[in-house]
């Protein structure tokens, strides 16, 4: 910022604008699409209780979704409110996390996935909830309590399909060994990221390591699981670029308002 | 599917501080931590709840129906147990 007299939120620059429309709309596309792929769980999942559960997690991200996308959509100025963000948005122009996106799988590969990003996300709001940015620090402070029980749901359900059966065991260690590669990602910051963490607006995702790699020892140490090796990493997700599984939940889950533009119930 | 049926466990939930937990149902869980989880999520979905409390529901001893009438029977005629002829004061609140 180079102007001395309103040097923070009142007047940002034009980049840091679009950065913080980026950040939002990442953040948002990464709950919505992980509550989208929750919900098609609905009536599937193995106990009636477990069915409920996952669809509560599902309610939570979704509704970090709504918040963030709102506050997008107002940050962009340009008309465009959570439903378009969210439905008149191709699979190009989402920038959610490859791991969010993957197939729910079994159970084990539904759990592993969402334990390998609540136990970021939680630690991740709980730094956001001092963000410089009042509107995101109250989006933090709701979403930081949710995100905690995620980790302790997923944590549990970790723990004992790898410390369970033999069939459990090896299901468990399958999923974490696919999904693996898909957790760099959760700490690649671009520029405009990397300037808004500099401005106290967003997190440094780096620093959030320490505490990401605390939950998941614990974890997969009473699981008995082995931590998969760091290896080569998948990237792209923030850049629009994903796996093939993308598109076709995005068209499931747009079908209906693209057909139906602006109808209400 | 379950290959054994999973334990049931009985579900109390407390709605506001200070009031008695009350039974609210029940959930199948492997075990009491899990047991919690489900409560929490199948009967507090709505705020309904500031507490939680699962037991496993083979440790009831229940009366047996067929003893009801020596049971409770003889209690319908004692109707001066009944706190019924006092006026309780509306200062005293929630009894």
């Amino acid at each position: 910022m180079k102007s001395g007299i309103c040097e923070t939120v009142l007047a940002p620059s034009k980049d840091s604008t679009s950065a913080l429309f980026a950040g939002l709309v990442g953040l948002a596309d990464d709950a919505l699409v992980l509550g989208h792929r929750l919900s098609e769980w609905s009536n599937l999942a193995p106990l009636l209780e477990e069915d409920i559960a996952l669809s509560n997690l599902a309610l939570d991200l979704i509704g970090q979704a709504r918040l963030l996308y709102a506050y997008a959509g107002e940050i962009e100025d340009k008309g465009r409110d959570e439903d378009d963000l969210a439905y008149l948005r191709d699979e190009h122009a989402y920038a959610n996390l490859l791991l969010v996106e993957q197939p729910n799988g079994d159970f084990a590969a539904t759990m592993a996935r969402q334990l390998l990003y609540a136990a970021f996300m939680h630690p991740y709001y709980q730094a956001l909830q001092t963000s410089a940015d009042a509107r995101l620090a109250e989006i933090a402070a709701k979403a930081v309590k949710e995100m905690a029980y995620h980790v302790r749901h997923a944590a549990e359900w970790v723990i004992r399909l790898g410390d369970g059966t033999e069939e459990s065991h090896a299901r468990a260690a399958a999923a974490l060994e696919e999904l693996w590669p898909y957790t760099g990602e959760l700490f690649e910051m671009d520029a405009g990221e990397q300037a808004l963490a500099g401005q106290q607006i967003a997190v440094d995702r780096a620093a959030i390591r320490p505490a990401w790699n605390a939950t998941i020892t614990r974890v997969l140490t009473e699981a008995t699981l082995k931590r998969p090796a760091d290896r080569w990493m998948q990237t792209g997700g923030r850049a629009g670029r994903h796996s093939e599984h993308l598109g076709p939940m995005l068209a499931e889950m747009q079908v209906l308002r693209r057909a139906h533009p602006d109808a209400t119930w | 599917m379950p290959e054994t049926p999973m334990p049931l466990w009985e579900v109390f939930i407390r709605s506001r501080s200070g009031s008695p937990h009350k039974h609210a149902g029940s959930v199948h869980a492997p075990d009491a931590t899990m047991a919690l989880q489900a409560a929490r999520d199948v009967y507090t979905r709505r705020g309904e709840s500031v507490s939680v409390w699962v037991m496993p529901s083979s440790a009831i001893t229940a009366s047996d129906p067929a003893d009801k009438d020596e049971l409770f029977e003889p209690t319908g005629t004692k109707i001066y147990r009944h706190p019924t002829f006092y006026e309780v004061p509306d200062e005293v609140g929630h009894m």
